[in-house]
């Protein structure tokens, strides 16, 4: 059975991490399962862990009153969830529901943080992995905010 | 050697519309509809070439041919109702009459391509133009690489050609992904921008060849991603539709620096239209 640096080890977001640092930061992992339906987290509650999808889908969604949940991104394996940890006051932005099952790696944000502020170097690996994704999906979320394909006839 | 597009032969009387009946017509969402046409003779096209649509009393836009190549005596159109021509012709029915003139234009490069692997990539009403393309490659298939089609769209119901989409999704050695930029709880599929699910597909980035269409804002950050994933801009092909007026490059209307976009285009490629697509005044 494979242990949770094994398993941290395998997703890109480790890819050229040392050793050292990935036995570090994974002291702060757990490996999660989530059915179809199961949040990860609501909007407004406390943001305190992230994840790395291993496998499956997450919608990050929010709600409008009288017309339901919208979901504005979809979270596949491979990649990032959550970000809010990182800033104070360390509250989620969203709801994020699995729209699939899917395993991931979740962090504790605190146990991170404290990792992060006793070792700069960690902070700074944790930095470059962490503002490449967030920068690209700014850049979508600007695209998508001009409502582009309401341009084009045919 | 990178594709080349090849000019076409204009028909013998370019500015004379021909009087063509409606055969069929189907609402793909509330914007957007698609109809056949029956021409008086057989009428072949390049995937990606364009016809001139006449709304008797109104007016005549482009439209790009979004039906197969292989069946020319019908000819497919696929509209967004945008403005008074495309909204008229969206009150058609059976047996109703365009005006009708064309293909004209420059394709895809579909002969070229074969031997490469494929990536289309469609932005809204941009996956009519692909069409004929997607039709082409899935008659050839033996002759192509991998092929991957991308697809956005603003929600589920903006979605066009869903049936096929369900086909497509279906086939064998064909990669689909769509997303919209905003669903409900329902929607299982991607949400998001459009380019980043060019990561979830398998190509060879030397070896292939890229076609995109949809609102340039789109094509800009689309060609871009693909350089960055090492495809050269020389094989990278993108469709254009800018203020196209007389279909055959004697008006003058639709000119973009040195080119002609009805008679030059609409499918150019990248590398020869990338700093023109930069100037803001074009």
């Amino acid at each position: 059975m494979k242990d949770i640096a094994d398993l941290l080890r395998h997703h890109p977001f480790a890819e050229g991490l040392d050793e050292e640092t990935l036995a570090l930061i994974a002291g702060c992992a757990k490996n999660v399962v989530l059915q179809p339906g199961d949040y990860l987290h609501r909007e407004g509650a406390a943001a305190d862990s992230f994840y790395l999808l291993r496998h499956g889908a997450v919608a990050l969604e929010t709600f409008v009153p009288g017309r339901g949940a919208f979901t504005f991104l979809t979270v596949k394996s491979g990649e990032i969830l959550g970000a809010d940890w990182l800033i104070p006051p360390y509250r989620s932005s969203f709801d994020a529901r699995a729209v699939e099952l899917t395993r991931a790696i979740s962090f504790d944000g605190k146990c991170l943080r404290g990792k992060c502020e006793a070792d700069p170097r960690v902070g700074y690996e944790m930095m470059k992995r962490f503002i490449p994704p967030l920068v690209k999906r700014l850049q979508s979320a600007r695209m998508q905010a001009l409502g582009m394909y309401d341009a084009a006839n045919a | 050697m990178p594709p080349t597009l090849k000019a076409c032969t204009p028909p013998p009387y370019p500015m004379a519309p021909s009087m063509t009946p409606v055969t069929r017509f189907i609402r793909e969402s509330a914007e957007v509809f698609t109809f056949d046409l029956a021409p008086e003779r057989a009428t072949p096209f390049t995937p990606g070439q364009f016809n001139m649509l006449y709304a008797f009393g109104v007016g005549e836009i482009p439209i790009s041919i979004s039906g197969a190549a292989d069946a020319p005596d019908r000819l497919t159109h696929t509209i967004r109702a945008v403005g008074p021509v495309s909204a008229a012709l969206g009150r058609l029915k059976a047996g109703d009459q365009v005006g009708l003139r064309g293909p004209f234009g420059v394709g895809w490069p579909v002969e070229e391509a074969k031997g490469f692997d494929v990536l289309l990539i469609g932005g809204g009403i941009g996956l009519a133009p692909l069409r004929p393309a997607i039709y082409w490659l899935l008659r050839h298939r033996a002759a192509y690489g991998r092929v991957g089609v991308l697809y956005g769209a603003r929600t589920p119901d903006d979605l066009i050609f869903v049936s096929e989409l369900e086909e497509w999704r279906k086939t064998p050695d064909f990669q689909l992904r769509v997303a919209v930029e905003r669903a409900g709880p329902d929607w299982t599929g991607d949400v998001g921008y459009v380019t980043p699910l060019l990561s979830k597909l398998r190509y060879d980035p030397a070896d292939t060849v890229a076609m995109i269409c949809g609102p340039e804002v789109m094509i800009r950050a689309t060609a871009l991603a693909l350089e960055d994933a090492g495809i050269a801009d020389s094989r990278i092909f993108v469709s254009m539709e800018r203020n196209m007026k007389c279909a055959i490059g004697h008006c003058g209307h639709c000119q973009f620096g040195p080119l002609f976009i009805c008679k030059d285009g609409p499918v150019h490629r990248y590398d020869r239209v990338r700093d023109l697509l930069a100037y803001r005044e074009l």
